[in-house]
């Protein structure tokens, strides 16, 4: 019959799994650090800067993430250039981040006290001084349960990628159910797993949110 | 030759004009307490003088430095220009003396050493000595709003302007912020100050700016201006006052 033991499943399930938190993390720190330029260009007073950046967030949240992928595998190909799905995938998720923080941010942004800027500006602050030294510290604080909160949905974004062909998680699974004929089993394994990574995210994001609000 | 030189300032929101032609002369040391109704555009008009806010026409200059009417490269101005606010403003996650030594260390890089020394010289002029590691939630209003004149002080201001720094800390508190600045006037700073404390615009202030309908509808020393009014309506608003 079928030599794949439950432990065998397993385990190439968890071997996967270090491709889902690769994947994750990649699309998370890369995108952190593009939602952070969105951010600046977002929130300054130059008009077509903020039209442009408001254009790119608007694309990136307003498709789904599934044709962001298949535009760069497939889109970029057609430029000649070979794409592997490691890297489509990377890029498509690092921006569709990126427009997510962003947003995210700018919100904890603009709930900062009018006056603050303006102090700051008074002081002789240039722009990048008061987002750097007043702005953004305040912000942080705001920022970090909703930060937190939203990678959980970068997680679960990942698995998308399966589909252009990158073997994470659930492309893993696709492939031992192939193999095994045990669908049942090794997707709820699939599903245990992404729930363990997702878990105590969420958990650490609602618990930061309570700090937050006790310390107010 | 006048410090600050406002000439024929018209600035509108929209539709409606806030400033139709205000032209005041400010010279070294004067205090000048500018006082009428909200809506006047007396804060409207001190804002314009640091470029917190743009106007439409006429020119506005502080120390020979032109306060354009677009929103330019305003640093040097603004390093010349103290501000405070009515809701004080201080930096929540930083202490008193980091709140002070902030601008002084980013914008003018002076080394901590200075910055330091600043600090305890500035805090010490609002009699604040002892509230240098306070944040600014262990303080009361009127400890902020002196918090606040220390750190516009330590950027070593040639103007301070002071947009109703009193009308939010409550009444037990207004005297011990009114009693810094007019030591700050006494020691020679020149002062702006948009204000509901009559008595304090007549008994410090050199000059009395009375707005009206966005323009200055009487202006002059502030005992005479008190004792007699030229215009009714000055004489209705410091009747109203009383």
């Amino acid at each position: 019959m079928n030599d794949f033991s439950f432990w065998v499943i397993l385990s190439n399930l968890l071997l996967a799994t270090r491709w889902t938190v690769l994947l994750s993390l990649v699309a998370f720190v890369c995108g952190g650090a593009v939602g952070l330029a969105l951010l600046f260009a977002r929130v300054s007073k130059i008009r077509w800067l903020d039209t442009a950046t408001r254009a790119y967030i608007e694309f990136f949240q307003g498709t789904p993430l599934l044709m962001q992928l298949f535009l760069f595998f497939f889109g970029v190909a057609l430029l000649g250039i070979e794409v592997s799905p490691w890297l489509a995938a990377s890029l498509a998720l690092t921006f569709w981040t990126s427009a997510f923080l962003a947003e995210i941010w700018r919100g904890c942004v603009e709930s900062l006290p009018k006056g603050q800027w303006e102090a700051a500006e008074t002081l002789a602050l240039s722009y990048i001084e008061q987002m750097r030294y007043v702005i953004l510290p305040q912000a942080l604080r705001i920022a970090i349960p909703p930060t937190v909160g939203f990678s959980v949905q970068v997680i679960k974004g990942t698995a998308l990628a399966s589909i252009i062909g990158f073997v994470d998680l659930t492309k893993a699974g696709t492939m031992l159910n192939n193999a095994t004929f045990r669908p049942f089993l090794v997707y709820s394994l699939v599903a245990l797993i992404y729930f363990a990574l997702c878990y105590p995210l969420s958990w650490y994001a609602h618990r930061l949110e309570r700090q937050f609000n006790v310390a107010r | 030759m006048s410090l600050v030189s406002i000439k024929d300032v018209r600035k509108s929101f929209g539709s409606v004009e806030v400033l139709k032609g205000v032209s005041i002369e400010v010279g070294r040391g004067d205090v000048v307490a500018i006082i009428g109704k909200s809506g006047s555009g007396k804060s409207t008009l001190l804002r314009c003088i640091n470029g917190l806010e743009t106007y439409d026409a006429g020119c506005i200059s502080v120390d020979g430095i032109d306060v354009g009417k677009t929103r330019g490269n305003l640093r040097d101005l603004r390093r010349n220009v103290g501000m405070v606010f009515q809701q004080f403003n201080l930096f929540p996650h930083l202490t008193a003396a980091e709140n002070v030594m902030l601008a002084p260390k980013v914008v003018n890089r002076e080394s901590a050493h200075i910055t330091k020394a600043l600090a305890k010289e500035t805090l010490a002029k609002v009699g604040l000595s002892d509230k240098a590691d306070s944040y600014p939630s262990q303080l009361s209003g009127g400890q902020q709003q002196r918090v606040a004149i220390a750190r516009a002080l330590a950027m070593r201001p040639n103007v301070l302007l002071c947009d109703e720094i009193t009308s939010a800390l409550d009444p037990e508190l207004v005297s011990e912020v009114l009693r810094v600045v007019e030591r700050l006037a006494s020691d020679g700073m020149t002062l702006i100050l948009v204000t509901h404390e009559m008595r304090f615009a007549r008994d410090v202030g050199t000059k009395l700016v009375f707005m009206h309908q966005g323009k200055v509808h009487e202006e002059g020393p502030p005992k005479p201006l008190f004792a007699s009014p030229g215009t009714p309506e000055l004489a209705q608003f410091i009747g109203m006052q009383h």
